[in-house]
C-alpha cells in the first residue's frame, strides 16, 4: 500500500548534516521530511560514537555524539521536521523542473522540490557475518533482522553476538522457541548486565543453551538451514541443528541506492558546487560526507556550512517569486519570531 | 624509525617506516596498505581494521583492551592473536613488528 506525502524538501539521512539542514531551511520557511534506514536519528554520532568526545564543533569544546544529536533536535524543534525512521530511499526520478518523485523500501512516495543527499558514508545495514555460504539462506531462515516475531514459533533458533540485540531478541524469542542457542566468540557481553543476568538465569535452568565458538560452517538445502557447526577455541566442532539463524554483528555504511541514480560518483562520492553543494541535477544538493569537491574536509562543521549555502539556493526552488533578504537571528525579529524566541 | 612489515592474505609484504606515536593502523593508511579498512578513522567503533600479530611478536604487542574486545566480536574471522590496529601504538619496542592483513575486513 503506497502513500503519498507532499513536502518542500526530501531530506536523505538524519545524521547531523540532515539534522542541521532542517535548521536553516526552516529560517527560510522551507518545510522538510527526513528518510533514515536506523529507527533513530544522529547518523553516525548516534550509531558509531555516541559516548565519544567530539572536540571539534566550533564553539563547544566537548560534546559527546549523543549530546550533539540532542542539541541539534532542540535546535530544530521549531520546525516540526517529520521523520521517517526504519526506512531506505530506494527511488528517485525527476518528474519535472523541479519536482521529484522519491520512494522508500516501504512504499511511501515523497513529491517534493528539492531533494538533499545527507547520506554520510551510506546506509547503516546489518554486517554480513563471516561465515562461508550464508548467501543462499539469507533472508530464508538466516535473518538480520526480526520483522513478525511470530515466525519464529516452535522452531530451532540460533543467535549469533554478544551485544544488546543478540541479547534482546534471545530474551524475546525463547519463550517461543522451540529451543533457542546463543552463540557468542567469547564468555563475555557487552549487552545490558541486566540482559546478560537474565539470559544466564535461562541457561543456569536449561531452558535455552549457551555455546562460546564462532559459527564455522551451515548445512541445508535451497536456503533451508538444517544445522549450523560451532568452533570452540579448541578447535573442537559442535553440530547444533537449526531451523533458522539471526547473527547480529553489528552495522556497517553501505552506500546502497545512491549508487544507482546517476550522480557521477567520484569514488563513491557525489561531486557538487561549491556555491550551494548542488549536484549536476538541479534541484538535487548533496552535504556532509556524501560530497566531493576540491578542498572537501569530512567533518561536521563542513557540514553545516554546506547545509546553509544549500538553504539559500533551495530557496529560489521553493518560493521562485520571493526575494530573500539575508537576516541574523541576532536582530532579525521575523526569524527570532520563527524561532519562537520573540 | 622502526619499521613495520605487513604481510597480505597473499603473500606480498610491505615493510614501511612508522612514526613513533602513531598506530600501526596509520602507518597502513599511510602507506597505502590496501587490506586495511579503517571506516571510522582510528575510533574503535568498526573493526575494519584488523591485523593478526605474528605470533613472535604477540607477547610483546599483548592483548586488546575490553573496548577493543567488544568491537572484535563484529571483526571477520578472529584468531587469538587479532588487534585492532588502531588500537597499537607505534613504540620503539615495536621496532620490526610483523602482522599479517585479512583477505577480508568486514563490511
Amino acid at each position: 500500500m503506497s502513500e503519498t506525502i507532499k513536502t518542500d524538501v526530501l531530506i536523505i539521512g538524519a545524521g547531523p548534516i540532515g539534522l542541521f539542514a532542517v535548521f536553516e531551511l526552516g529560517l527560510l520557511d522551507i518545510k522538510a521530511h527526513l528518510v533514515d534506514i536506523l529507527d533513530k536519528v544522529g547518523g553516525q554520532c548516534a550509531e558509531l560514537y555516541p559516548e565519544k568526545p567530539i572536540y571539534d564543533i566550533p564553539g563547544i569544546p566537548l560534546i559527546t555524539g549523543h549530546g550533539l544529536t540532542g542539541a541539534l533536535m532542540e535546535q530544530i524543534k521549531p520546525f516540526h521536521p517529520t521523520f521517517h525512521l526504519g526506512e531506505m530511499v530506494t527511488a528517485l526520478k525527476k518528474t519535472g523542473e523541479t519536482a521529484f518523485h522519491v520512494g522508500t523500501d516501504n512504499g511511501k512516495i515523497f513529491e517534493c522540490k528539492v531533494v538533499v543527499i545527507a547520506a554520510g558514508g551510506g546506509s547503516f545495514q546489518p554486517k554480513r557475518p563471516p561465515i562461508a555460504g550464508i548467501e543462499p539462506y539469507e533472508e530464508k531462515s538466516v535473518f538480520y533482522a526480526v520483522r513478525k516475531m511470530e515466525s519464529f514459533r516452535d522452531k530451532r533458533l540460533m543467535i549469533v553476538g554478544g551485544g544488546d540485540s543478540a541479547l534482546d531478541w534471545t530474551l524475546n524469542l525463547q519463550p517461543i522457541a522451540k529451543r533457542l542457542t546463543l552463540v557468542h566468540r567469547r564468555d563475555e557481553f557487552r549487552g545490558a548486565p541486566d540482559s546478560v543476568n537474565k539470559m544466564r538465569a535461562l541457561v543456569a535452568a536449561g531452558d535455552m543453551d549457551l555455546v562460546i565458538g564462532q559459527v564455522a560452517a551451515l548445512e541445508g538445502d535451497g536456503g533451508q538451514l538444517t544445522a549450523a557447526s560451532v568452533k570452540d577455541k579448541a578447535g573442537t566442532h559442535a553440530r547444533i541443528e537449526v531451523d533458522a539463524m539471526l547473527p547480529f554483528f553489528g552495522l556497517t555504511m553501505k552506500l546502497g541506492p545512491v549508487a544507482d541514480w546517476g550522480l557521477n560518483l567520484h569514488e563513491n562520492l557525489i561531486p557538487v558546487d561549491t556555491a550551494a553543494f548542488e549536484t549536476s541535477e538541479p534541484g538535487l544538493f548533496a552535504i556532509g560526507d556524501i560530497n566531493s569537491y576540491a578542498g572537501k574536509l569530512k567533518l561536521i562543521l563542513s557540514g553545516f556550512h554546506e547545509a546553509a549555502l544549500m538553504a539559500q539556493k533551495a530557496h529560489r526552488y521553493i518560493y521562485p517569486e520571493k526575494r530573500l533578504v539575508f537576516q541574523y537571528t541576532t536582530s532579525s525579529t521575523s526569524l527570532q519570531k520563527k524561532l519562537g524566541v520573540a | 624509525m622502526p619499521k613495520i612489515t605487513f604481510i597480505e592474505h597473499d603473500g606480498m609484504k610491505h615493510t614501511v617506516d612508522a612514526e613513533i606515536g602513531t598506530t600501526v593502523m596509520e602507518t597502513a593508511l599511510r602507506n597505502d596498505v590496501a587490506s586495511i579498512v579503517a571506516e571510522c578513522g582510528g575510533s574503535c567503533t568498526c573493526a575494519t581494521c584488523l591485523v593478526h600479530v605474528d605470533e613472535t611478536w604477540s607477547p610483546i604487542v599483548g592483548p586488546p583492551s575490553s573496548e577493543e574486545e567488544d568491537m572484535l566480536d563484529s571483526a571477520f574471522e578472529v584468531k587469538p592473536s587479532s588487534r585492532l590496529s588502531c588500537q597499537i601504538k607505534v613504540t620503539q619496542e615495536l621496532d620490526g613488528l610483523i602482522v599479517h592483513t585479512p583477505a577480508y575486513q568486514g563490511r
